[in-house]
């Protein structure tokens, strides 16, 4: 074996190195990113419910939850979506009857914990009104889970640009998907019943 | 006895006649018209509890050779009654008062319907109850006020179930 062949030979074994390193490298990018978790909607909150009662993160830890961000005076978005979601979890029935979503307002100022009880009440008992006390409850709840709100003026007063998705949040409160009006209700079902499974 | 009997057979048979009636009644029974506008069934939906908010919708024709808008109205449960347009930007939703109202141009139609334009009904003194008609005015600029009825669908309704053209299936269409 003469120089030459060495030199050939290690070359070739070089590229066939790095070209396995690339595919590695290129197939494998979830695998790397798993390491840093899942994508960061949720973490730590304390807001009061519209009983008065103080809900956390800590709190529904072990509990899959869904979160919305709506406020009642809304003439489209919120009351279909809680409507949907109502309807979504009568269709799942006894698997589906401790699930809890909550409706945080993104307009405490004209939404008071009596008027958010008596309006998600007059959807399901399962969905629980939280009120956020000021500014900073509210936009602290927002940047967890990556929601946007913003007050716009109208003639007669102002109404609210809003996030309309409803967030999926499972036992471990680790986000877990959303749920669209766009979906089809099976679509939507079938993700609720993925997460009511999931534990 | 055989008397009863044949009452109760008459009432049958005009309980069994009573749903062909009903369909042979004409299919847009609830429009109108002011000049050269058509306004075709002006519907909202049931509200939530507490809900001070409501949608109006409707479908409108302009047969005219001029354009018109719509630029206001009124509800007799509603406090105020502005013209909005809402859409979804991503998972955003907006809504926008419309300042100079909505346009309909010479042969066009232009339907208000939930996820678009919409009358936007506030202040409600009372809520809207499905089943129900609620008065109200529509004013244009150029044709002038028009009175009409908004018939109360359910919460979640499409619009048009008794009316031409049903839109099946959820509120998107």
């Amino acid at each position: 074996m003469n120089a030459l062949k060495i030199v050939r030979l290690t070359a070739w074994a070089a590229i066939g190195i790095i070209t396995v390193a690339l595919l590695y490298v290129l197939l494998n990018p979830v695998d790397r990113e798993q390491g840093t978790g899942v994508a960061s909607i949720g973490g730590p909150f304390r807001l009061a419910d519209h009983d008065g009662q103080i809900v956390t993160d800590a709190f529904l830890r072990g509990k899959p939850y869904a979160l919305f961000f709506g406020f009642t005076h809304c003439p489209d978005v919120c009351p279909t979506s809680m409507l949907e979601i109502t309807n979504d979890l009568n269709a799942l029935g006894n698997a589906a009857k401790d699930f809890r979503v909550y409706f945080v307002t993104v307009d405490p100022a004209r939404d008071t914990a009596a008027l958010l009880k008596e309006y998600t009440g007059s959807f399901d008992s399962r969905i629980i009104g939280l009120v956020p006390k000021d500014d900073a409850e509210l936009a602290n709840i927002a940047r967890l889970y990556r929601a946007i709100y913003r007050k716009v003026d109208t003639p007669s007063g102002y109404t609210m640009d809003h996030t309309a998705s409803i967030y999926l949040m499972d036992a471990q409160g680790q986000f877990f998907g959303t749920l669209d009006s766009r979906e089809t209700p099976g679509v939507r079902q079938a993700k609720l019943k993925r997460l009511l499974e999931r534990r | 006895m055989s008397l009863l009997l044949a009452r109760l057979r008459s009432f049958a048979l005009s309980l069994a006649i009573l749903p062909l009636v009903l369909a042979a009644s004409p299919l847009s029974a609830h429009d109108y018209k002011l000049g050269d506008l058509k306004i075709d069934h002006p519907w909202s939906r049931a509200t939530p509890g507490g809900a001070k908010v409501a949608g109006g919708f409707m479908k409108i024709t302009n047969n005219g050779k001029e354009s018109d808008r719509l630029i206001g109205g009124t509800l007799v449960t509603a406090g105020i009654v502005e013209i909005h347009e809402m859409a979804m930007e991503g998972n955003v939703m907006k809504m926008r008062a419309l300042a100079q109202g909505l346009e309909i141009k010479p042969g066009q139609s232009v339907e208000l319907k939930p996820g678009g334009f919409h009358v936007m009904f506030l202040d409600l003194k009372s809520p809207l109850k499905e089943g129900e008609s609620v008065k109200g005015t529509l004013v244009f600029q150029r044709a002038g006020t028009l009175e009409v009825e908004f018939k109360i669908e359910a919460r979640g309704a499409s619009g048009g179930h008794d009316h031409g053209h049903n839109h099946n299936g959820g509120h998107k269409h």
